[in-house]
């Protein structure tokens, strides 16, 4: 900040401090005009105000948090730009990137100071970091049979996955099923482990109303969608929504089969099974085809790490291996 | 007691109608408070109806509580406590009636608009810009009353009580008008003027201060006259109050950073904010000791007196919350209690503990008075109050006492690899039983309201002077 504010908030800061300092001393005198003891003599609707001191203890406490005062803001932030004698700060608290927040935690620690958020971030990663690179030199194979390792992945799980995949994994509208067989990238370790590090946010399926010609054409795909698993839908319909299936089969295949089966990581659904994941009714998969679905998992790999990531995928693949 | 005005010359219509809406409100807001504790239990309560839910009706409590109830009190008080002081009638004639027609407008309009879902997202400050353009008039009007009537006294001095409800009225215009500066997009709709940390800091510095000032100030204010009229003792000491005064306003309006611990906020604010909340905790105790102490050789009055029970229990209850409220401004002890239902247990222990109680008490002195009769219907039925009350708080305070710190470390516990061990639903399952808990001191408290309103209407409709005093044993 500027040295006009800096000093504006020093000096209102201790004028404050002073100014109730003086008028603790002034009121520890009788100014009052008669005796300690004896009321003042006004009188308010009947009620009168004795003249008593202000209690002992009262007044020492409240010196003593004054002067209290004083020393924290000789030693820790507080007037203005000044930082304070032990050099203490919270955070960095004017990065603007992930990058610069790691260059000055660099920095910082080079330089000795004492910048709370980076000891202790400091402190974890050299106590834990250790048990979490012993577990990232094994195979997710290997890991997904470890009872400690599974332990240490479903806490990872319940903290920073269970919001949406729900607490046992087992997925809601929108939010893909991790315990069954169907996936959509791959329920190979790799995949799994690809899909948390990086996340899968580039694709998604768009509106196809006005292309398939309005309403009634979503009315008849969506019939052939749900023909394609069996369900018994109007003949009619389906036959006409089988004659415009081809823009979907770019990314569901020929067979509605998922592009997964076509061995592409498109993240497109099976649409011959009886997995969905924003619903099956003719209703919702109208509304599907009319305005898209846009379904997005974030990369995680810079905010847990590699290592926590592998322990992670380890748990997530363990699910679907029983 | 030397009285030149007769009682009639006064305005005792304003103050005959706010304390009569004091209670009313004091049962609605409580209402609406036990609404949504059964909710956090029981979460169907909000029967799938948008308007009941628990995010629309938790703005709704705390508005109904603070600002209807709440502040209601605080007209009926002070513009009773500042005529009978100065010895005259209030200032500017019919601005005294707008205030109280005004302000039950805005009530009005605040229990439509919330549950509608209109809200500037500020908490205690949700109302959109046109009612807090009619608060700002209503408020403006409410200053003017107040402080014309203490110009145009009959008295030297100016009492006590008046510096804390001048002091009040003045700051809580300030908050208000500062923190409610927004750009309105429709009558409706509005973004704030501040943005991100500075926005936070606005905030705050209204917030804390609507419980410094409004919350503090004001019913030290109501404190200052009630309590040595029911002792019928004079005030403890002179000196103390003038040095308790002035430290507490010129300390108070500094506190506000202390909600904002370990965010955004610079350092050196967060410092600032944690040194002036802890200074600021023995000149908030010096208006405990001054009506505590107001009591000397008059203690074996609390035996008798359920109404001066409510006042002395209320001081106590003052006391703990401002002790607890700086401490729990201290960084690593906010480190553990913030976010945790240990907030929501300090602020109803002032809510219901001081706020509520000096109100209530003030109420069942004034309830008489106002209209013309020596005593309230039932002293039984005010004792029976004190201890419903007294119990719901304790259950209240209690069971958040123990599920905020459990909540606080529940969060911070981590397993030997650094992983925390608990996920955020655990701790949530745990909190249950003292939601229960707390649930039912709600219920013990608004029970207590009802009677209250119950005695209140009895005593209203009694033929004057029909309910004569009792004399001291």
């Amino acid at each position: 900040m500027s040295s006009f504010w800096s000093i504006w908030i020093s000096v209102l800061t201790l004028g404050t401090l002073v100014g109730c300092f003086f008028l603790l001393r002034w009121c520890l005198k009788n100014f009052v005009g008669v005796k300690e003891g004896e009321s003042t003599g006004h009188s308010f609707d009947g009620i009168e105000e004795l003249n008593n001191p202000l209690p002992k203890w009262w007044s020492t406490f409240f010196l003593i948090t004054i002067i209290w005062g004083f020393g924290y803001l000789v030693l820790y932030p507080g007037l203005g730009n000044f930082q304070g004698l032990l050099g203490w700060k919270s955070s960095n608290q004017d990065v603007v990137s992930l990058a610069d927040s790691k260059a000055q935690m660099a920095a910082a620690k080079e330089s000795g100071l004492l910048v709370q958020y980076d000891r202790e971030m400091d402190a974890a990663d050299a106590k834990y970091g250790p048990i979490f690179d012993a577990f990232a030199a094994r195979s997710i194979e290997d890991l997904s049979t470890d009872k400690a390792a599974l332990k240490i992945g479903q806490r990872l799980f319940l903290q920073n996955c269970s919001q949406c995949h729900g607490s046992n994994a087992s997925g809601t509208t929108g939010f893909p099923d991790l315990t069954d067989t169907d996936w959509l990238y791959g329920g190979k370790p790799e995949a799994i482990k690809e899909s948390i590090l990086n996340g899968r946010t580039a694709n998604g399926m768009m509106p196809w109303g006005a292309a398939l010609g309005g309403e009634q054409g979503i009315k008849e795909v969506a019939a052939y969608v749900i023909s394609l698993s069996g369900r018994s839908v109007n003949p009619d319909l389906a036959e006409a929504g089988k004659a415009k299936f081809g823009i979907c089969a770019g990314c569901h295949g020929a067979e509605g089969q998922g592009s997964l089966a076509m061995g592409v990581p498109l993240g497109a659904p099976n649409l011959a099974d009886h997995v969905w994941l924003y619903g099956g009714s003719q209703r919702v998969i109208e509304e599907s085809i009319r305005n898209g679905r846009a379904g997005v998992m974030p990369a995680w790999k810079d905010i847990l790490g590699e290592e926590k990531v592998h322990l992670l995928s380890a748990y997530v693949y363990s699910l679907s291996q029983k | 007691m030397t009285t030149t005005l007769e009682h009639s010359s006064y305005n005792y219509k304003v103050v005959r109608q706010f304390t009569v809406m004091t209670v009313i409100w004091g049962i609605v807001g409580t209402l609406v408070g036990v609404l949504i504790a059964a909710q956090l239990i029981w979460p169907a309560l909000n029967f799938e109806t948008p308007w009941l839910t628990y995010s629309r009706l938790r703005p709704l409590h705390t508005n109904a509580v603070i600002f209807a109830f709440g502040t209601s009190a605080l007209f009926a008080t002070s513009y009773y406590i500042v005529q009978r002081t100065c010895k005259t009638t209030l200032f500017g004639g019919k601005l005294a009636a707008f205030t109280f027609w005004g302000w039950q407008a805005i009530i009005v309009l605040a229990a439509i608009t919330l549950p509608l879902g209109y809200t500037s997202s500020k908490e205690y400050a949700e109302l959109e810009w046109p009612i807090d353009i009619l608060i700002a008039v209503v408020w403006v009007a409410y200053a003017i009353v107040f402080f014309g009537t203490l110009v145009k006294r009959k008295t030297s001095h100016i009492y006590v009580a008046n510096w804390f409800l001048g002091g009040f009225i003045l700051t809580v215009a300030v908050l208000h008008i500062g923190n409610s500066m927004v750009v309105p997009i429709s009558m409706t709709k509005s973004y704030s003027l501040y943005s991100g940390a500075i926005d936070a800091m606005m905030q705050w510095w209204y917030g804390h201060n609507a419980v410094g000032f409004l919350l503090t100030a004001g019913f030290l204010g109501m404190m200052y006259y009630f309590v040595p009229k029911q002792a019928e003792r004079p005030v403890y000491s002179y000196r103390l109050s003038i040095v308790h005064f002035w430290a507490l306003v010129s300390l108070y309006i500094w506190a506000g950073p202390h909600h904002l611990h370990y965010t955004a906020l610079p350092d050196w604010a967060q410092s600032v904010g944690m040194v002036m909340s802890i200074v600021l905790f023995l000149p908030s105790w010096g208006g405990m000791i001054n009506g505590i102490m107001t009591l000397s050789g008059a203690w074996h009055k609390l035996r008798h007196d359920p109404i001066l029970r409510f006042l002395i229990v209320s001081l106590s209850f003052y006391g703990m919350s401002t002790f607890e409220g700086p401490m729990m401004a201290i960084k690593s002890v906010n480190a553990l209690s913030h976010y945790t239902d240990w907030t929501v247990g300090h602020v109803h222990s002032g809510a219901l503990g001081w706020v509520a109680m000096i109100s209530i008490g003030a109420m069942y002195h004034l309830i008489p008075i106002l209209f013309n009769q020596g005593r309230m219907y039932s002293i039984r039925l005010i004792n029976i109050h004190f201890w419903m009350h007294t119990a719901g708080i304790i259950l209240y305070i209690v069971a958040m006492w123990i599920s905020g710190v459990m909540q606080g470390l529940m969060w911070r516990a981590v397993n030997a690899d650094g992983t925390l061990t608990y996920s955020f639903v655990e701790s949530l399952t745990a909190s249950y039983p003292f939601y229960f808990i707390r649930f039912l001191g709600g219920v013990l408290v608004v029970a207590g309201f009802i009677l209250m309103a119950y005695n209140m209407f009895k005593t209203i409709a009694a033929k004057d002077n029909s309910l004569k005093a009792v004399e001291a044993a």
